[in-house]
């Protein structure tokens, strides 16, 4: 298996022995970085770098066209248009009341979910932490979802929430009635909150037992020999020493929720009506699955979404540095 | 095999001035230490010779050539570094072979070379082994033989012995003596270590603060180092210090006070001194001699007796220390109050700049006089 | 047995049990139950029939009534246990059904048939494993060729990310060179940059390539990771410099050192890279549901939301479908758990 990896690998690396000792005898030794880090600039400066300025365009340019020279400008009326509201807190008062309800419902989604994603996956971690036989084994239980695809999570829990669904099953079993759950704006939103906490609370868990595993075993061993109860233990060491890794979670989990498409997507579809419709999924909406694409409309939001992870990036970094410095 | 010659070498690391005007001539076959301190830049300087570093300024000549340009590879060196770095991913045989296979040598060729010096060094038996399972002086070997088969033009070892322990350093400093006479190569060794340059050199570069304080055969700087630096930096233990003033120059030398002792005549040729001088008197251990009739009164701090020789902590008029070695074992202990003499023919004296003064040529023949009265 | 019941209930430290890890394990059974049992009960319902699928209440095993061919009957039969007016019991197939009154047949004795009540007989079941869910759709519909290209771009887009990514790490961390901090500096600012925010630029970019409804389209966009170079970097600025000296000194060119020395030393970094790498592509989908719009270039992941979103929902082929879609990753999880967890837990990443 390995050395099948490796052939190509090694049959392409040494093809390019040549020209390249050719390349470094023409440029000198000093110069060979730039080799090395050309192909990687290249791609990357063409499809992240200069797309992050093209979106500034779109944002202030007009039309359906998708070509930039057949596009009018019209300076910040994409903005307005979007920021047109009667009532910021009344959705439906908006000019452009999709954007408002995706704002909305990502609102709902993300303190949500990130509250669940935090408390459960701290939960999953102290007893994790704890000890416990086979921890191996139930560690890599809650991590598996966090591999799936969101299309396969979202058409695992479809499945079990559908009208003759095993859920509505148990349901009428117990004497219950059933329930249309993603026919339902409410249930529709809980269980996409619900589903996608299930997909990633095995990676926060991950980080916050490795967080909780870096506490030295002699603060507990100390803790012990002074008769400090258990739950003194866990608020006066663990939750102080685990502080700035439950941040990080934190502010990780935020940027990743605010992000969310897929399994909702497929999910719900962002219904029913426009219940469950999250702000990514109105950007992609906008640009590619209407009638009229309007790309200019798509990119300003965009730049909306962007700016509020540009804060939350900032503010990781801050903390990711602070965790440094101590 | 070949010389190397460096003229008015610089290197300059941003504000920081490494190396300083570096003139040097390597021979053909010699084994040449560069030796100091750290951070005197000597590590800096053997970089620069293999082509690891650019100089700032001077020319790097390898036979007649200059090189400055030519890039480490092609220079037709081999280095052997302080922390060996061997290939941790390759077999022994495999780190021997890689510079080869790069010179696209035939594979024939690279067999004969690599046994051969596994065969000179004994580690014929850990070819197949990673040099995570070697042992300290094992992956040196490793090393060493990975320099012995390109048969380099010159050979640059940094700081080879560092990472030993102290009984395999005495035993790989033998064999390295021992390879140098067998292929009768140009080495370029550095150390901090002023015993390995002293047992290994055919000549001592001594460097200081990236300059070079005095270029020599081991005993030359031994017996006549060039200034005050090198006399302390050479020989074990140091070479005692002691402030001292010129009271006269005469035509049977100068007429020393020592640190506030009876005065001393020394052999040395004084003419250019000014009167009341500040000097610094050097004496080696070896030197000083502890005698009941002697002219300077000290007391013993530590005394230690290794059997065969003792070596004596004393402090001088109260605030010099000076270290007597002496041959045999002594009654001497902590308190003492001891008498010792500074024989006239073995002093040294150092101007206010730390240069030696000269001695006249009459001077160093002119000997033993003083020996027969030793205890 | 003594040992075996010690073993289990044998706890770290050796100490007694205590109120909380009773606790502790029935939380962990209930998050085994929680995050295995929606993917067993969809591995188990893939393999049940189009018929056991609206089956109400659902069974767990793939169960179907058990069938007989009996003579002077073309179509298979399905069998009944039914209760004769004797008060025994005998399997017997069914001819048809008319209101409550079945007409059944003994398949030992095919000439004569029987009217049974319907409440007298209950149908016999087997488990049977539907294997034409998997079949047909991989046969009939393009599921295949969504299969091959996802095998396709995984495949290809990791190779590039893990050649590129790695050049330049090694690049960004072996040498000085100008312009070396800013290339870091942008790097370090795009790695939260989602394709969500650069979508429609990006396909711009891409249709100017001509790249819409191509494999390249979708690989070549995220080939240069960010979060790659910054992995690979870190790990690399721990290989000593002594050793690129080293290779310099046996005449070993640029090239020479990054392949022959600074990959094979970098190999855990670039393998937790490649596990990352494949699982962000196998499991892509915003993108390539952008870019892929004709049915023969859809990966797995669009053409499973493609078929599910059809009006009429072949459930059976679905959760098919789905299975094979989970499969690849699951075994991969299977048999790098721990390498998975341990690398994702010291990167922070995923």
């Amino acid at each position: 298996m390995e050395s099948l990896l490796q052939l190509p690998w090694a049959i392409a690396m040494r093809a390019l022995e040549y020209p390249m000792r050719g390349i470094q005898r023409l440029i000198g030794e000093r110069r060979m970085p730039y080799v090395f880090v050309l192909p990687n600039l290249l791609i990357f400066g063409t499809f992240v770098v200069v797309p992050l300025f093209i979106n500034f365009f779109y944002s202030v340019t007009g039309g359906t066209s998708l070509f930039p020279d057949q596009r009018p400008f019209v300076g910040a009326e994409q903005y307005g248009y979007l920021l047109d509201c009667e009532d910021y807190l009344k959705p439906f008062s908006c000019r452009e009341d999709q954007f408002w309800r995706g704002i909305y419902n990502t609102i709902t989604f993300v303190s949500f979910q990130v509250t669940a994603m935090v408390a459960l996956s701290l939960l999953t971690a102290i007893v994790l932490n704890r000890r416990i036989a086979a921890r191996g084994f139930f560690r890599s239980v809650f991590f598996y979802p966090v591999l799936l695809s969101p299309v396969v999570v979202a058409l695992v829990w479809k499945w079990i929430l559908q009208r003759e669904g095993v859920l509505n099953a148990f349901l009428t079993a117990l004497g219950g009635d059933g329930i249309v759950f993603l026919a339902e704006p409410q249930w529709a939103m809980f269980w996409a909150i619900f589903v996608s906490t299930w997909a990633h609370m095995g990676f926060y868990t991950l980080i916050l037992l490795a967080g909780l595993q870096s506490i030295p075993r002699d603060l507990y061993e100390a803790a012990e020999m002074d008769g400090t109860s258990h739950w003194r233990t866990f608020r006066r060491i663990t939750l102080p020493l685990l502080w700035p890794t439950m941040l990080v979670v934190l502010v990780l989990s935020l940027i990743k929720s605010v992000q969310t498409f897929d399994e909702v997507f497929v999910l719900t579809g962002g219904g029913p009506g426009t219940a469950t419709q999250l702000i990514v999924q109105y950007i992609y909406s906008t640009a590619f699955a209407t009638q009229v694409h309007n790309f200019g409309l798509a990119a300003a939001a965009a730049i909306v979404l962007g700016s509020v992870l540009l804060v939350l990036t900032l503010l990781q970094m801050r903390l990711g540095s602070g965790k440094d410095k101590d | 095999m070949a010389n190397l010659r460096l003229s008015k070498i610089n290197k300059v690391f941003g504000s920081v001035h490494v190396v300083h005007d570096v003139d040097l001539e390597v021979l053909d076959g010699e084994f040449v230490v560069f030796v100091g301190p750290s951070g005197c830049g000597k590590s800096t300087l053997l970089r620069i010779i293999a082509g690891l570093e650019k100089a700032t300024s001077g020319a790097i000549e390898i036979d007649g050539e200059v090189v400055n340009d030519v890039s480490a590879a092609e220079r037709g060196l081999a280095m052997v570094f302080q922390s060996y770095a061997l290939y941790p991913h390759m077999s022994v045989y495999q780190n021997m072979a890689f510079g080869l296979e790069n010179n696209r040598m035939p594979r024939a060729q690279i067999d004969a070379r690599v046994r051969e010096a596994a065969r000179m060094l004994r580690i014929e038996e850990y070819l197949g082994r990673k040099p995570k399972a070697l042992s300290g002086g094992q992956r040196q070997r490793v090393a060493i033989g990975r320099a012995i088969v390109r048969k380099p033009r010159v050979f640059l070892l940094d700081e080879p012995l560092s990472n030993l322990d102290a009984e395999l350093r005495v035993l790989m400093r033998a064999e390295l003596a021992g390879l140098h006479a067998r292929l009768g190569a140009t080495m370029i060794y550095v150390t901090h270590d002023q015993v390995e340059a002293m047992t290994l050199a055919d000549k001592i570069v001594v460097l200081r603060d990236g300059r070079v304080e005095q270029v020599g055969r081991p005993l030359d700087l031994y017996n006549h180092p060039a200034n005050r630096f090198v006399a302390g930096f050479i020989g074990s233990p140091k070479m005692n210090f002691l402030p001292a003033r010129l009271l006269r120059a005469g035509a049977d030398g100068l007429t020393v006070e020592v640190a506030g002792l009876a005065p001393l005549t020394l052999p040395f040729d004084g003419a250019v001194l000014s009167p009341r001088q500040e000097l610094t008197l050097g004496m080696r251990p070896t030197h000083v001699r502890h005698q009941a009739d002697g002219e300077f009164a000290g007391t013993v701090e530590v005394s230690e007796q290794l059997g065969g020789e003792s070596y004596l902590y004393c402090r001088v008029a109260g605030e010099h220390r000076v270290v007597i070695h002496a041959q045999g074992q002594s009654e001497v202990r902590r308190g003492d109050e001891i008498r010792m003499s500074f024989p006239p023919q073995h002093a040294y004296l150092f101007d206010a700049e730390g240069t030696a003064l000269p001695r006249p040529g009459a001077a160093r023949q002119t000997a033993p006089a003083a020996v027969d009265v030793a205890s | 047995m003594r040992r075996a019941i010690a073993f289990l209930t044998r706890r770290r430290g050796g100490r007694g049990w205590h109120p909380t890890d009773v606790l502790s394990y029935a939380y962990l059974v209930l998050g085994v139950v929680m995050m295995f049992g929606p993917v067993v009960w969809l591995v188990m319902c893939s393999f049940k029939t189009q018929a056991g699928l609206i089956e109400f209440p659902p069974s767990l095993l793939p169960y179907s009534q058990k069938q007989v061919v009996v003579e002077g009957y073309k179509e298979p039969l399905p069998l009944f246990e039914v209760k004769l007016p004797d008060g025994t019991t005998k399997p017997m197939a069914q001819v048809r059904r008319i209101g409550i009154i079945s007409q059944m047949v003994d398949p030992a004795n095919p000439g004569q048939t029987v009217r049974v009540r319907f409440e007298d007989r209950t149908p016999i079941r087997e488990l049977s494993f539907a294997w034409e869910n998997y079949t047909t759709p991989l046969a009939q519909f393009n599921f295949t060729r969504y299969l091959w290209n996802s095998v396709i771009v995984t495949s290809v887009a990791t190779f590039i990310t893990l050649i590129i990514n790695s050049m330049a790490a090694y690049g960004l961390a072996k040498y000085e060179f100008r312009g070396r901090t800013s290339i870091l500096i942008f790097i370090i600012g795009t790695l939260m940059i989602p394709i969500s925010v650069i979508m429609v630029p990006v396909y711009l970019v891409v249709t100017q390539f001509g790249m819409v409804n191509s494999l390249w389209g979708v690989i070549l966009p995220g080939a240069a990771t960010p979060t790659g170079v910054f992995l690979l970097r870190q790990y690399m600025l721990t290989i000593p410099d002594e050793l690129i000296d080293a290779a310099r000194m046996d005449n070993a060119s640029e090239w020479q050192i990054y392949w022959r020395l600074i990959v094979p030393l970098s190999l855990p970094a670039i393998a937790v890279l490649a596990i990352f790498s494949i699982m962000w592509r196998w499991n892509d989908f915003l993108w390539p549901l952008i870019i892929l719009t004709r049915n023969e270039v859809y990966t797995l992941q669009v053409g499973l939301n493609a078929f599910q979103g059809e009006l009429q929902v072949q459930w059976h082929f679905v959760l098919a479908m789905t299975v094979v879609t989970l499969l690849p990753i699951t075994l991969v999880f299977a048999f790098l758990q721990k390498f998975i967890t341990t690398g994702i837990a010291s990167t922070g990443m995923k």
